[in-house]
C-alpha cells in the first residue's frame, strides 16, 4: 500500500470488463483506482505513459514457484519478481511442492510467505492427500488457509469415482477444480508428442488421445455432477473441439491454454532439445491452429503460462530423462502479443485471456480498471523489441526454448496494489 | 567443375546425417581395410598412438567386441568401459562422465546408451569424435552400414532392390538406421509386422507399410527379419511368442514368395524359432555371419575416417 498518488497519464486505457478503449489518466490513492482530482496534489507521482497500453494487471492462474522444498529452482520471491517483469500482479501456484500443498499449514506458509511477494499469490492445493490420488485433501480448511482452487496438476487423478467425489465435495466449498487431462497409461515413458518427430528421434511419444480422453472426462464429470472445472494447459486439437461443444451445451467448463502451444510445434524438440519439453508436449502445427483458434472464438478463457522452472541438472541431460516443463512468465506477453500484431485476437481479447477472466475463474480481485478496482496496473509498451537473453531472466530457471529470440512488447511498468513492483 | 568429394563428418550419430555419398565412401573405405582380418599378422599402424573409449550403458556382445577388434587390429588403444563399472553407478551423470574422459584426451568415443540423442548431447561437452554404438530407439549407424556392405557384395547394387524389414520396426534401432539407408542407396523398404510394432508415421522414413509379412517378401532381394525384444514387457505388443513365431516369423515355406536368390539377414542375437526359423537362418542366402565378418570392416572405416576430420574445423 502507498497513500501516495501515482497518476498514469495520456495512456491507451484497455478494460476488458467494461470493453473500453481510450486515451486518458488513470488515478491510483492508497492502492485503490479512484477518479481524477482537480488540482493534481502536488506530492503526486506523474508518470508519462503515452503511446503505451495501461491495463489490468495481468493474471496467470498457473504457475509452478517450487516453493517449499525445490527452492533451488524457484522461490516465491524469484518466481514472483519475474511475473512482475513480465507484466503480472497476480499468479496461482501450484501445489506439487514438497511437502505437496494439502493441508492448511501448508497453504499458511506460502501466503506468510508471499506477504512481501511482487505479486499477489493464490495457492492451489491438491485434490487428494500427498497427491496420490486416495483420499480426498481437507478442501473446508484449505479453503478457510486461502486455497483459491484445487488441482492434481503434476500427479493426475486416474480414478473417475475419486475425481467426481473430488468435484461435488470441493463444490460444497466453493473451490474450482483445476484439472491436468492425462491418461497417464497412454503417456507412459513418453517424452514428446507421438508423431513424425518423435518417429525420427527414436522417442517415445504421446498421443493427443492421452489428453482428449481425460478432458472428455472431466467435462463428462462437470455434467454429472454440475459443478465448475477448468482444463489446465490445452494441447490439442481434439481438446479443444471436446471443449467447444461442451461449453455449447451449457457445461460448466473453463479451460487455459500456453503461449507454447500457440506459438511452437514439436519441430521445436529438433535434435533433442530438452528446453522444448514439457508435457502435455508441444504438438502438430494443426494443433496450433486450432489452439489459435479456440483462443479467437472463445473456446479458451485464459493463457497461462504453466511456468515451470528447473535447473540446468533436470535439463542438461538424456532428452528422456529430462524433466518437463518451461519457464513462460518473462515470455507470455510478448508472445501473446504476437497473436495480436497477427490479427487473431482483438488487444481486449488478449486482455481478457490474460487478466479479467482468471480473475472471474478463480473469484479474486482485478481484472478492471473502473474506479474502486484495487490498483493492480500493467503499463505495456507493444512496440518495445528486446532479446530474451539468459542473463535478463528474473526466474531462477533458465530453461526456455525462446532464450535468444527476438521479442516485440513488454511490461514497462507493473503496480501491484499501488505498489511499483516492475519498471523499464 | 565439381569439388571432390571429402568427408567431412566428425562425429556419426546416425544414417540420417550422412548422404549418398558418404555411404559410399564408407563402404568403399571397408572394402579396403576388409582384406586386414583375413591376413595372418591382422594389425596395421595406421591408428597407433590414439585412443580409443568404448562406452557402453547397455549390454552387447557384437557390437562393443567389433568396435574392439576394429580398433585394435589398426593399432589404437582401446578401453572398454560399461554402466556397471562406471561412475553412473555412483550417481554421476552422463555429461560429467563424458566430461572426465574428455580430460583424459580419448580421440574417440564410442558410445551405447539407452536413450535416444544420448551420442548427440555428448557432442555439445566432448572435443572427441562420436560415433553412436546404438541409441535408445533411434539409431544404430554401424549395423546398417555393415548391412548395406553386406548386400552390396552379394547384388552388387543396392539401387533398384527391393528389401523387407519383418518385425518390431518401432523400437529398433537397427530397422530405423536401415530404412534410411537403404532408401538413400536407392533401395525400396518394405516392412511388415503387427501395429503394434509399426511406428507413427512410418511413411516419413521412407519405408512402405504391408498388410502382411507375405506382401512385404514377395519379390524381395533381401530379407531382414528384427530380433523380438523379450525385455520390452511392459506394452502389450504381442500375446505370445508361440503367435508371434506362427504369424510373423520367416520360414522356409514363406520365403517361397521371395526372389530364389534372396538374401537372408538378421542383426542377432537371433531368437531362433521365434522371428526366424533355424532352417532359414542357416539355409541358402543366409548371410548372418557375412554381416559380422563386415561388422569389423565397417567399424575400421568408421574410426579411420572419424580420425581423420578430427581437429579440422567444420
Amino acid at each position: 500500500m502507498s497513500d501516495t498518488i501515482i497518476i498514469l497519464q495520456s495512456g491507451r486505457l484497455l478494460d476488458p470488463v467494461t470493453k473500453t478503449d481510450e486515451t486518458g489518466d488513470l488515478w491510483i490513492k492508497d492502492g485503490v483506482l479512484v477518479s481524477a482530482e482537480q488540482p493534481i496534489p502536488e506530492t503526486a507521482q506523474l508518470i508519462d505513459v503515452q503511446g503505451k497500453w495501461v491495463v489490468p494487471g495481468l493474471i496467470d492462474m498457473h504457475v509452478h514457484l517450487r516453493e517449499p522444498g525445490e527452492e533451488y529452482k524457484e522461490t516465491i520471491e524469484s518466481g514472483t519478481r519475474a511475473a512482475a517483469a513480465g507484466g503480472f500482479t497476480a499468479v496461482a501456484c501450484m501445489p506439487n511442492t514438497k511437502p505437496v500443498n494439502d493441508e492448511a499449514s501448508v497453504t499458511r506458509f506460502l501466503l506468510d510467505d508471499a506477504r512481501n511477494a511482487s505479486t499477489r499469490v493464490y495457492p492451489v492445493a491438491a485434490i487428494s492427500k500427498g497427491s496420490s490420488g486416495k483420499d480426498l485433501a481437507e478442501y473446508g480448511e484449505l479453503k478457510e488457509a486461502g486455497a483459491v482452487a484445487v488441482s492434481d496438476d503434476g500427479f493426475p487423478v486416474l480414478d473417475s469415482q475419486f475425481m467426481r467425489r473430488a468435484m461435488e465435495y470441493a463444490g460444497s466449498h466453493g473451490l474450482l477444480v483445476i484439472s491436468h487431462s492425462e491418461e497417464m497409461a497412454l503417456s507412459k515413458n513418453g517424452c514428446m508428442n507421438e508423431g513424425i518427430v518423435s518417429t525420427r528421434l527414436g522417442l517415445r511419444g504421446i498421443p493427443a488421445a492421452a489428453e482428449a480422453i481425460m478432458v472428455y472426462r472431466e467435462i463428462a464429470l462437470a455434467e454429472l455432477t454440475g459443478q465448475r472445472t477448468h482444463i489446465a494447459h490445452v494441447s490439442t486439437l481434439a481438446s479443444t473441439d471436446l471443449i467447444r461443444q461442451a461449453k455449447a451445451r451449457g457445461v460448466r467448463v473453463t479451460a487455459e491454454t500456453t503461449p507454447h502451444y500457440f506459438t511452437l510445434t514439436e519441430e521445436a524438440v529438433g535434435e533433442y532439445e530438452t528446453n522444448a519439453k514439457m508435457n502435455p508436449p508441444l504438438r502438430t502445427k494443426e494443433d496450433k491452429q486450432a489452439i489459435r483458434k479456440g483462443l479467437q472464438d472463445g473456446t479458451f478463457d485464459c493463457i497461462a503460462t504453466d511456468h515451470a522452472p528447473h535447473s540446468v541438472l533436470e535439463k542438461e541431460c538424456e532428452f528422456d530423462l529430462a524433466a518437463n516443463g518451461i519457464i513462460g512468465l518473462e515470455t507470455s506477453l510478448p508472445l501473446t502479443l504476437n497473436l495480436v500484431r497477427e490479427g487473431v485476437i482483438a488487444p481486449l481479447r488478449m486482455l481478457e485471456l490474460m487478466s479479467s477472466a482468471p480473475a472471474a475463474i478463480l473469484q479474486v480481485p482485478g481484472g478492471s480498471l473502473v474506479e474502486g478496482n484495487i490498483a493492480d496496473v500493467t503499463v505495456i509498451d507493444p512496440q518495445m523489441e528486446f532479446v530474451f537473453r539468459e542473463d535478463t531472466i528474473f526466474s531462477k530457471g533458465k530453461n526456455s526454448p525462446f532464450i535468444n529470440r527476438r521479442l516485440q512488447g513488454r511490461a514497462v511498468l507493473t503496480i501491484m496494489g499501488g505498489r511499483i513492483t516492475h519498471q523499464i | 567443375m565439381k569439388d571432390p568429394y571429402l568427408f567431412q563428418h566428425r562425429n556419426i550419430l546416425g544414417i540420417e546425417q550422412l548422404s549418398q555419398a558418404d555411404i559410399f565412401y564408407i563402404l568403399e573405405t571397408a572394402r579396403s581395410f576388409r582384406e586386414i582380418s583375413t591376413r595372418a599378422i591382422k594389425k596395421v599402424p595406421t591408428l597407433k598412438g590414439k585412443t580409443i573409449i568404448n562406452f557402453f550403458f547397455e549390454p552387447s556382445t557384437r557390437t562393443r567386441l567389433s568396435f574392439e577388434i576394429a580398433a585394435k587390429r589398426m593399432s589404437a588403444d582401446t578401453f572398454n568401459i560399461t554402466a556397471s563399472t562406471s561412475s553412473v553407478q555412483k550417481g554421476e551423470t552422463l555429461i560429467d562422465t563424458a566430461k572426465n574422459l574428455e580430460a583424459m584426451n580419448p580421440d574417440i568415443i564410442i558410445i551405447r546408451h539407452g536413450s535416444s540423442g544420448a551420442p548427440a548431447l555428448l557432442t555439445r561437452f566432448v572435443k572427441a569424435g562420436i560415433i553412436n554404438a546404438g541409441d535408445g530407439t533411434h539409431e544404430h549407424p554401424s549395423q546398417a552400414l555393415l548391412d548395406m556392405m553386406t548386400v552390396r557384395d552379394n547384388k552388387k547394387n543396392i539401387e533398384g532392390l527391393k528389401i523387407a524389414i519383418i518385425g518390431d520396426i518401432a523400437h529398433s534401432r537397427v530397422a530405423h538406421s536401415n530404412i534410411l539407408g537403404f532408401t538413400k542407396m536407392g533401395a525400396a523398404v518394405r516392412v511388415a509386422g503387427p501395429a503394434t510394432f509399426i511406428p507413427p508415421h512410418l511413411d516419413s522414413l521412407g519405408a512402405v507399410l504391408c498388410t502382411s509379412v507375405e506382401e512385404a517378401i514377395t519379390d524381395a532381394d533381401v530379407v531382414m527379419a528384427l530380433r523380438i525384444q523379450k525385455e520390452r514387457q511392459d506394452d502389450p505388443l504381442i500375446p505370445s511368442l508361440r503367435e508371434y513365431a506362427r504369424f510373423y516369423g520367416i520360414n522356409k515355406s514363406l520365403l517361397t514368395h521371395a526372389k530364389p536368390d534372396a538374401l537372408i539377414m538378421h542383426p542377432g542375437p537371433i531368437n531362433r524359432g521365434v522371428e526366424m526359423n533355424p532352417d532359414v537362418a542357416d539355409g541358402d542366402g543366409s548371410v548372418i555371419l557375412e554381416q559380422v565378418t563386415n561388422g569389423v570392416a565397417i567399424r575400421m572405416a568408421l574410426l579411420y575416417l572419424i580420425m581423420g576430420t578430427q581437429g579440422v574445423s567444420s
